[in-house]
């Protein structure tokens, strides 16, 4: 067996090699220098809490925070309503296997292209002359444009919902093409319409897929600045926004300390979220 | 067959009502992008022309795009090459057991759902400190391999999770040497999921913009690239950008969805039953 474990060593040898120089070396540098210090053109090493203490007695750290959740939730309540109903549809609605494998494939396709192309595709949309707007107004629902629809926390969660949805959608699909169909069979025999079925049966055997995509949907949000600051029009904020600006003004310590408390909340989330499901079972 | 229940018309509407919602915004821009010369960014189309993918071949109106889609075609295809081989010798370790694997395969989970700015900003301190220039193709590639790779170790644990072993013991028993079983009983039955391990490689780097922000350096990638334009650039000559690298992703798409087609034709017509029975 000690053979077996030089063998799998060598064959990992690469993979820790690019997490150690390109995940580990750079969170632990973030660390260092987030104890450091910085005049307006360059920083110093230091070990000082200035940074910490500045940003967990400002206000604005914890407003911003928690917008960053508020998106979180809001995106996660639309993504799993959209992500469990098409997977169903496709799951348990759609008969041949062909068709199952082409839709799939055509909700999948988007997540391939770029983000910031399917950003920008929103502004036709939204814009004050947009799309919407002109369409409401001919319809006569409105007499003015609507401000709101573009530069908005409203289009911010309309494109991380337009943007992260796929990520719910695939791991849940995955999960209840495992579904045993006698089970739900059984569960109509033994008199369960069809809402009961859903939820008694097909929803906790699903709580797997139901968990992956929700570590996926929340990382992904809770991580991001550029979707906030382009579809906002750079009127909201969230954390990665404020880490964005400190890295354009050249404070690397105060960036590198709101990076680390957003790391340890996002992996407190995640940890806590891994607890519910074994990844490495599911896949 | 039995009758489609309600549930099933109602289910479908609201599933083509999200393949609008998907693909919408994009063919919207693909159809303003032949606007006329003198429209603008939304409708009524003033006219259709070319004039703004005529506008993407001059230098003064766009920038260097035609360098920047170099770039990243050039990265994409070394991410795409690495990613594939370090997922395959990665998902292959993990069927032994060895000492740190379960750190290893956390830290995987962590390069996933860490912050892509973190990654950017910690290997860009990194480079600036010990006074390395950043550049795409080190930095950036490094970068971009900590977003490819977990998707690449993720189908390859799918992948192996449903493997069945006694083709290898049946390899074995006939006298093969442990890399002939790999290069002739492992590798072609999973052949088709690394096509699909190198077009995530390809596209997620080729799309990636939050690793790469800090670490490419002076020169930009086409992403960059094109999130620059979008502060000054107020012209369909945007959209007709958007359009075109669309349609380039789609075709890269396509490419690899007709391999994959080809490799599993192939192998039904030559009769050989590998692979069947583990999917």
């Amino acid at each position: 067996m000690r053979n077996n474990s030089v063998i799998g060593w060598l064959l990992a040898a690469p993979l820790s090699l690019v997490l150690l120089v390109f995940l580990v070396a750079p969170v632990a540098m973030i660390v260092v220098v987030s104890f450091w210090g910085a005049t307006e053109w360059s920083i110093y090493p230091a070990f000082q809490f200035d940074n910490y203490e500045f940003l967990l007695t400002s206000n604005v750290t914890f407003r911003v925070f928690f917008n960053t959740l508020k998106y979180a939730a809001i995106t996660w309540v639309f993504t799993l309503l959209i992500g469990v109903t098409v997977a169903y549809y496709l799951a348990f609605h759609i008969r041949s296997q062909t068709w199952q494998v082409a839709l799939f494939l055509l909700c999948t396709i988007p997540f391939l292209t770029s983000n910031i192309i399917r950003m920008i595709s929103w502004i036709p949309f939204l814009g004050r002359n947009g799309i919407a707007n002109s369409t409401l107004i001919s319809m006569g629902v409105i007499d003015e444009p609507l401000e709101w629809l573009l530069f908005s926390d409203f289009s911010v969660i309309l494109a991380f919902v337009h943007l992260y949805t796929l990520f719910m959608i695939v791991p849940i699909f995955n999960t209840m093409m495992r579904i045993d169909k006698s089970l739900m069979e059984a569960a109509a025999d033994a008199g369960a319409t069809g809402w009961q079925t859903l939820w008694h049966v097909v929803i906790p055997l699903s709580k797997p897929g139901i968990m992956i995509g929700t570590i996926f949907v929340v990382a992904l949000v809770m991580g991001d600045f550029i979707t906030v600051r382009f579809m906002s029009g750079s009127q909201s904020a969230n954390v990665g926004r404020m880490i964005q600006n400190d890295i354009a003004l050249l404070q690397y310590p105060s960036a590198s300390a709101t990076a680390v408390i957003l790391l340890v909340t996002v992996l407190l989330m995640i940890g806590t979220l891994l607890r519910f499901v074994d990844i490495r079972k599911e896949l | 067959m039995e009758p489609r229940p309600r549930s099933f018309y109602f289910l479908t509407a609201f599933f083509i009502l999200f393949l609008l919602f998907l693909y919408g915004p994009t063919l919207t821009i693909g159809i303003l992008s032949f606007q006329g010369p003198g429209g603008g960014l939304t409708f009524p189309m003033r006219g259709v022309s070319l004039h703004w993918f005529r506008d993407l071949f001059e230098q003064q109106a766009v920038g260097d795009i035609w360098g920047s889609f170099s770039r990243s075609f050039v990265l994409g295809l070394m991410v795409m090459v690495t990613t594939v081989v370090i997922s395959v010798m990665g998902g292959l370790a993990f069927r032994k057991r060895f000492a740190g694997a379960t750190i290893l395969f956390y830290l995987i989970i962590t390069s996933l759902v860490i912050p892509s700015i973190l990654i950017s900003l910690g290997v860009g301190l990194i480079w600036s400190q010990s006074g390395l220039p950043v550049h795409w193709a080190s930095s950036g590639f490094g970068a971009q391999l900590t977003w490819t790779l977990p998707f690449g170790l993720l189908i390859m644990f799918a992948v192996f999770n449903r493997f069945d072993a006694s083709y290898e013991e049946a390899a074995r028993d006939l006298g093969a040497s442990p890399w002939q079983v790999i290069r002739y009983v492992v590798l072609p039955i999973i052949a088709p999921s690394l096509i699909g391990v190198a077009l995530f490689g390809f596209t997620l780097s080729y799309d990636e913009f939050a690793r790469t922000l800090l670490t490419s350096g002076s020169y930009n990638t086409l992403p960059l690239e094109i999130f620059g334009m979008t502060t000054n650039v107020t012209t369909p000559v945007l959209f007709a950008l958007g359009t075109l690298t669309t349609v380039f992703s789609l075709v890269v798409i396509g490419v690899f969805l007709m391999v994959v087609w080809l490799l599993n034709r192939r192998r039904a017509r030559q009769g050989s039953d590998a692979g069947r029975g583990t999917v």
